[in-house]
């Protein structure tokens, strides 16, 4: 009945185990507790869970991945403090556990933490920035962050029922296979990135089409704010590199549940081919990351230093240039596999020269600040720390790109400091930048700014002090992923890491410190113009928080600053005698439930379960058709209640003396 | 005045989605051939792990290919006459082409389920060798796209039935039929690398 889904899937195998598990019930159970104390369910469901509105959407993306922000820090605070003190010792962890810790760090920090992240600020800020209402497909999006929720929600019951992979974020067979992975780990990682990655396949593409047929009008493609290229470059991307992980995922799925061969180590199996198709994904993956960080950067750059963005035309062309690239380097992470040296050197002289668009980029940041006058706001200081910090993980990337140099740092700590310094500064810093710099416009006051310069120095100073260390221990030879180690002189390195380690958990606190304040303080900070920060892109003409519209009446775009260039036409606020009604897509449960769905489905393979697989799979496909029939999924905003909302906005701007 | 703006906009809206709704869904597309792409390549890489198992030149009958190939091809045709029909207004002959799609869909589903069978009876099933892991992959998720296609048509046939042949069901239909004739693509590719270089 119920596969091999038994009590000994508690885990009761260590004490931590089981306080993982009772944290996890805990805190949904109080979660629950409080929204009923609270009265709330209904206002949840209504407001919040079934809406398609892109903002909402986006804000739900970035709650998300914030909780997995919190479970990611916490694995690397215990792989830290086991790495510290486990000199010629067993340390706190017993050793499945610690790979269990690895295997869900990587796998949470890609796919639940920062996919999320940059896909949340991707939904609140590019439909705004095109002048557009809403995204090209409303209700796919939903489907999209509930895809990417029950995906999350696998990884996490996976802490309560059974285990995670201990096969590391990117599962390698034959270790990931059947014969060497018995348990239900492996299967936990292939649902929970098979369910997630169809949502972020759709996203995609949703915001490939956003992109190209909802701007406003006269806005060429040339005139698109960075943010939304970077955007664009990044949809496309996921687009067409997902495909590759879903392929790879189940794949492997098959060769565990169906006793089929691709990467078996008999019968013909070729685990090799894991190593390409999982790269072809996960190299555009790691672009996927950092170009919309790139975005963030290039819109606070422009803004915080009050000139126009130096070389608009040339980060374009960079974006794009790294977009392509990002496909034609894969082979690069299994360099040791042993293929020939000219394939090798190919691939090798392929990577180098994405250094080439990115250093572009660099430049190009650095010239938009000369003499500019710069204001060191929380949103600036992380794109400097972003400038300084990315330049030192990219020249160890150009290092490890020459293959030699890989034979000797493959699978070394020298390998785990270089891809942590291109993410936290890469993708995360630029994450944390967009939320200083859009928090106002997605809930209407601004973030305490000193606490967000203890959130900068602390991941800032907790960065160097955390990888740094680990270079060095690459060059005297430390692996990755060790449990326990007998070298003495790899202990002083380690335990300054560790210190790192506790600065980024200090900077995690203060990210949530800052929220606490901010909305504590919230009326002190109000953004009553929606521009606080004398922007130029269009987000900044509507009001803070926008209306479910956006925008009453689309405005017309000749510029790339548009929104500058009416501020000094004196054009910004028009507010005409009448408008259009609006036509909007009404909110819907539907998306809710396809994740919720889609969660049996994976939860029913990684048990077996098979019964429920198939009544989950009816589910999604007759939930598909209903929602296929329906015409009108819309609802009209009339004339009157735009009225309503419009004039009370323009009160708010006389009362700013913006009018 | 105030309701014929309404009308206006609302007719404005529903036409841009739609015009949306077709764009986005060839990207869909696009996602789906890379899918097939990886499968066709990982089927190419695997052609030799055969593992002294079965080998492809004894595996397939070319009749029994000849006649999928004709089911798929000619359920390509009809929905093309079923989407003239739609063109043309032409409720019931649109109900009807869909109808033979399906028939010819499903003579095809059977046809590839029967080769299946005979297959894993002969002891060559998906578990006997690399090669075979990668030809049942390949080959089952077309079928498995025929099948879901199916339910589109079937739930389409429904819907021109009941709502008849508006801009919304019309749209519908013409992503079906891209769909379709994207499966009808894939199936010349399977034909091209997995059975004819076997007899040739």
């Amino acid at each position: 009945m119920l596969g091999r889904l038994t009590i000994d899937a508690l885990p009761l195998y260590s004490w931590i185990a089981v306080g993982g598990a009772l944290v996890t019930v805990m805190a949904v159970l109080l979660t629950a507790l409080i929204v009923t104390w609270a009265g709330k369910w209904r206002y949840l469901w209504e407001e919040w869970l079934t809406s398609v509105d892109h903002k909402r959407i986006g804000i739900m993306y970035i709650l998300l991945s914030l909780v997995m922000l919190v479970r990611g820090v916490i694995e690397a605070i215990m792989m830290r403090t086991q790495q510290a003190i486990a000199l010629n010792n067993e340390g706190y962890l017993p050793p499945e556990h610690f790979e269990q810790i690895f295997t869900t760090h990587g796998t949470i920090m890609i796919f639940f933490m920062a996919m999320p992240f940059l896909t949340g600020l991707i939904n609140v800020v590019v439909p705004q920035q095109l002048g557009a209402r809403d995204v090209a497909f409303p209700f796919m999006n939903s489907v999209s962050l509930w895809l990417t929720a029950a995906g999350a929600g696998l990884v996490g019951i996976s802490l309560v029922l059974g285990k995670f992979s201990t096969a590391g974020w990117t599962g390698y067979p034959p270790y990931s296979g059947i014969g060497f992975s018995p348990g239900v780990g492996v299967d936990y990682w292939i649902w929970a990135l098979l369910v997630s990655g169809v949502g972020s396949t759709m996203t995609g593409i949703n915001f490939i089409t956003t992109i190209l047929k909802c701007r406003a009008p006269g806005m060429e493609l040339m005139q698109m704010p960075l943010f939304v290229w970077t955007a664009f470059c990044t949809s496309i991307l996921m687009a067409f590199a997902f495909p590759a992980l879903t392929v790879v995922a189940a794949l492997l799925g098959l060769d565990r549940t169906l006793g089929m061969h691709f990467f078996t180590n008999e019968l013909g199996g070729n685990m090799m081919n894991f190593a390409n198709l999982i790269w072809i994904w996960g190299h555009p993956e790691v672009y996927i990351l950092i170009l919309p960080a790139f975005g963030v950067y290039s819109e606070v750059t422009a803004v915080f230093s009050k000139k126009r963005l130096f070389g608009y035309r040339s980060l374009v062309y960079a974006t794009m240039a790294i977009g392509l690239l990002s496909f034609t380097v894969w082979l690069h992470h299994f360099f040791t596999m042993g293929s020939s040296p000219n394939v090798n050197a190919i691939f090798g002289i392929a990577t180098m020269i994405i250094a080439v668009p990115t250093g572009v980029k660099i430049f190009d940041w650095l010239f938009t600040m000369v003499r500019g006058r710069i204001v060191f706001h929380p949103a600036m200081l992380f794109t400097i720390g972003f400038i300084i910090t990315f330049v030192i993980g990219g020249i160890t990337g150009v290092l490890l790109a020459i293959p030699p140099v890989d034979y000797l740092m493959h699978n070394s700590t020298f390998l785990v400091a270089h891809f942590h310094n291109m993410l936290i500064p890469g993708a995360l810093f630029g994450y944390f930048a967009g939320t200083q710099f859009w928090f106002p416009k997605a809930f209407g006051f601004k973030l305490n700014e000193f606490w967000g310069k203890v959130v900068f120095y602390c991941w800032f100073i907790g960065f160097y002090l955390a990888f740094m260390p680990l270079y060095a221990l690459g060059l005297l030879g430390m692996p990755r992923r060790l449990e326990q180690y007998t070298h003495p002189d790899w202990q002083p390195f380690l335990l300054v890491a560790f210190t790192g380690a506790c600065f980024v958990l200090l900077g995690l606190f203060s990210v949530f410190m800052q929220f606490y304040v901010s909305i504590r303080d919230r009326n002190e900070n109000r953004d009553l113009t929606g521009d606080p920060w004398d922007g130029r892109t269009l987000e900044w003409a509507t009001s803070s928080p926008a209306a479910p519209y956006n925008f009453a009446v689309i405005p017309d775009v000749s510029n790339v600053d548009a929104f500058w260039e009416m501020k000094n036409k004196g054009e910004a606020y028009h507010f005409p005698d009448q408008y259009k009604p609006i036509i909007m897509p009404a909110n819907t449960g539907a998306g809710v439930l396809i994740g919720l769905f889609g969660f049996l489905v994976g939860f029913a393979f990684v048990w077996y379960i098979w019964w429920l697989a198939i009544l989950a799979m009816i589910g999604v496909i007759a939930t598909l058709i209903v929602r296929s029939c329906n015409d009108y999924g819309e609802e009209i905003i009339t004339s009157e209640a735009i009225m309503a909302i419009e004039s009370q906005r323009k009160a708010q701007l006389m009362s700013q003396g913006k009018l | 005045m105030n309701q014929d703006m309404l009308r206006q906009v609302m007719s404005e809206h529903r036409e841009d989605c739609l015009d949306n709704r077709e764009f986005g869904f060839w990207l869909y597309l696009m996602t789906d051939a890379i899918i097939f792409a990886l499968l066709f390549a990982t089927y190419v890489s695997m052609f030799r792990n055969t593992a002294n198992g079965p080998e492809p030149i004894h595996l397939f009958d070319l009749k029994h290919v000849f006649f999928e190939t004709a089911c798929l091809l000619i359920s390509s045709v009809t929905f093309g006459f079923a989407w003239l029909a739609a063109m043309n207004k032409k409720r019931p002959s649109v109900i009807l082409w869909l109808i033979i799609t399906i028939v010819f869909g499903v003579a095809f589903v059977f046809l590839e389920v029967v080769e299946f069978l005979e297959m894993i009876q002969e002891g060559a099933g998906p578990q006997a060798s690399g090669y075979l892991s990668s030809f049942f992959t390949l080959v089952a998720t077309h079928g498995i796209h025929v099948s879901i296609g199916m339910i589109g048509i079937l739930t389409m046939t429904l819907q021109v039935f009941m709502k008849g042949l508006t801009p919304q069901v019309c749209s519908r239909l013409f992503r079906l039929g891209l769909f379709w004739h994207f499966l009808d693509i894939v199936w010349i590719g399977i034909f091209s690398v997995v059975y004819l270089p076997v007899f040739i």
